[in-house]
């Protein structure tokens, strides 16, 4: 496990130099997102009536949910070309690998990064939702750990992906294929239900429409056991993407 | 470890053995490295000198034969082994981002050395690496030898027993080499086993105490560098360049005849006719007398480089 804290330690580092580059995408667009979308667009949302929402504004249902797309899209991006650069391009693991470090540890402690750049992200985003006064109960806070796990949801069948790839195509195509239309129809903006039948069915499979139904709950206040299914969901993204993940890990490196 | 005789050799090979799926590319290799000698494997590029290399430094499973490396099983102590020995890969992995200082002391993290004495180390390489001055450089900006070198400093920060250095100056320019290879000098004297990979002759020569020379997975040779050349070639090499002449055969067969008496080989390339001689300069004289014309002649000493070739032929090999 030692390996593991040392891999993260070398993370952070590395992120300590770069961090300044991150800023935008974590601080500045949750703000414009919210302004834009939340109070801008909300506004014309609430006055046409919110019968269609469960009797909030359209800024407290739209929030959550954009806490749980950036993280999202910070735990795809993560995994894409900065992860590819520490597989093929700089070949960072294969220095790691030649120390004592195992494969495990090497996973184990990226992904104790991924974790940490998630968390990072979230409360970033949870302070900008405060500040907008879009958190009506002290649950809320539960939304940061739901979109740390939400991300995982993520971040870790994307790890395996390009744990098996040596050239970077396919990040371009997975953006605008999948990410973008989980961004667009997951529950952010309009509830599920309004979706055709077939399209709601399989957006309660991914983790982010399950993120967002658990983490809108904890802001709004209304979090009972009807989510423990929705985390199921999210949780077992997380287990099976791990399991992948780490095997293909193994395949890549050890060879 | 106290268990390990001084006498026992460092690294033990028998039959070892690499394939990927259908390919094999190391194939039954037998070789020892004693405590403090600079062994060097020598051969074509896919001979199955990295292979090897990455069985030794316990990331590549053997597939077959046994390795034995400070006494230990790869496959079982793996990680106990790592921390005892330092890897040059044959590309530098480094974090641009990051100073040389930064990326010494980040790497001796991995090793559980204790940030302030991995910083104390990483002092002392920079010196030894003759990089001080751009303690504070980011490694971005730094030249390929630079960079060598840093990656060599970053190899040492555990103290190892044992130094693995893939093709250590490939693609480094003449004075980066021989600074390069002065360091290695150095840690030779100090008394660290050097293992290397190499396709230069002049650096086999320079820094090998005894070498084998691989090819298709296997050995070809084994020896000291002088043993090889006196097993494999003859003392002297005579190289007589011939302009285009009609009818190639022809000459061919012609010079063959002349030539026969004079040394033990004879051997043709496209302009060229080298003659394998312990005496150089008297077959160059009677070359002359027997009526001979060559373009140029040069007489010179056999060399590692004749070997290698007479060994692993003169095919190019991509």
């Amino acid at each position: 496990m030692t390996g593991a804290l040392r891999v993260l330690e070398h993370d952070l580092r590395f992120y300590r130099q770069t961090w300044r580059g991150t800023l935008t995408s974590t601080f500045v667009s949750p703000v414009l997102f919210l302004a834009a979308l939340g109070l801008g667009l909300g506004t014309f949302v609430d006055q046409s009536g919110t019968e269609v929402l469960p009797g909030v504004s359209y800024a407290e249902f739209v929030g959550p949910a954009l806490l749980m797309t950036q993280a999202m899209q910070a735990a795809i991006f993560e995994c894409s070309y900065p992860l590819m650069g520490k597989f093929e391009w700089r070949k960072t693991f294969f220095g790691i690998l030649a120390t004592p470090v195992s494969v495990g540890g090497l996973f184990a402690g990226e992904v104790m990064w991924l974790s940490f750049r998630l968390a990072v992200g979230a409360i970033g985003f949870f302070v900008a939702l405060v500040l907008f006064g879009l958190v009506s109960s002290p649950v809320g806070v539960i939304a940061i750990p739901v979109a740390i796990l939400t991300g995982l949801g993520f971040a870790l069948p994307m790890f395996a992906f390009t744990a098996t790839i040596t050239k970077d195509e396919p990040f371009a195509l997975i953006f605008r294929f999948i990410q973008i239309p989980l961004f667009l129809f997951s529950g952010t903006f309009f509830p599920i239900d309004q979706l055709p039948p077939l399209f709601a069915a399989v957006a309660w499979l991914t983790p982010i429409a399950n993120g967002i139904y658990v983490a809108r709950a904890a802001t709004l206040g209304t979090l009972d056991a009807s989510a423990l299914p929705h985390m199921a969901i999210v949780m077992a993204w997380v287990v099976v993407g791990a399991w992948v993940a780490l095997r293909q890990t193994r395949r890549r490196l050890v060879v | 470890m106290s268990s390990q005789p001084e006498t026992a050799p460092l690294v033990a090979a028998r039959g070892l053995t690499k394939r990927f799926g259908s390919f094999t590319a190391v194939d039954g290799i037998d070789f020892d490295v004693a405590r403090g000698e600079a062994f060097g494997f020598l051969g074509p590029n896919g001979a199955g000198k990295t292979s090897t290399m990455r069985m030794i430094g316990c990331v590549s499973p053997v597939t077959d034969g046994t390795l034995s490396v400070l006494g230990m099983d790869p496959a079982r102590d793996g990680p106990l082994i790592r921390a005892r020995i330092g890897v040059v890969p044959q590309t530098d992995i480094l974090d641009d981002e990051l100073s040389t200082l930064e990326n010494l002391i980040v790497y001796g993290r991995y090793f559980d050395i204790p940030r302030a004495e991995s910083r104390r180390r990483a002092v002392d390489l920079l010196e030894f690496a003759q990089l001080t001055d751009r303690a504070e450089t980011r490694v971005q900006t730094l030249s390929g030898g630079m960079k060598r070198r840093l990656t060599i400093a970053r190899s040492l920060i555990n103290q190892p027993e044992l130094l693995l250095l893939d093709e250590p100056t490939t693609g480094l320019d003449p004075q980066a080499r021989h600074l390069l290879w002065d360091r290695l000098y150095a840690l030779k004297r100090r008394g660290a086993t050097l293992v290397l990979t190499t396709h230069y002759m002049d650096e086999a020569e320079q820094l090998c105490d005894r070498l084998v020379i691989m090819d298709g997975g296997r050995i070809a040779a084994e020896g000291s560098p002088r043993e090889l050349i006196e097993h494999h070639s003859t003392r002297e090499v005579l190289e007589l360049r011939f302009p285009e002449m009609a009818g190639e055969e022809q000459r061919d067969g012609h010079i063959d005849a002349v030539l026969a008496d004079l040394g033990d080989r004879i051997e043709h390339l496209a302009e060229r006719v080298i003659l394998y001689t312990d005496d150089g300069e008297a077959a160059s004289i009677a070359v002359h007398e027997r009526g001979l014309r060559p373009e140029s002649v040069l007489v010179r000493r056999s060399t590692l480089e004749d070997v290698f070739l007479r060994l692993t032929g003169r095919t190019l090999i991509d």
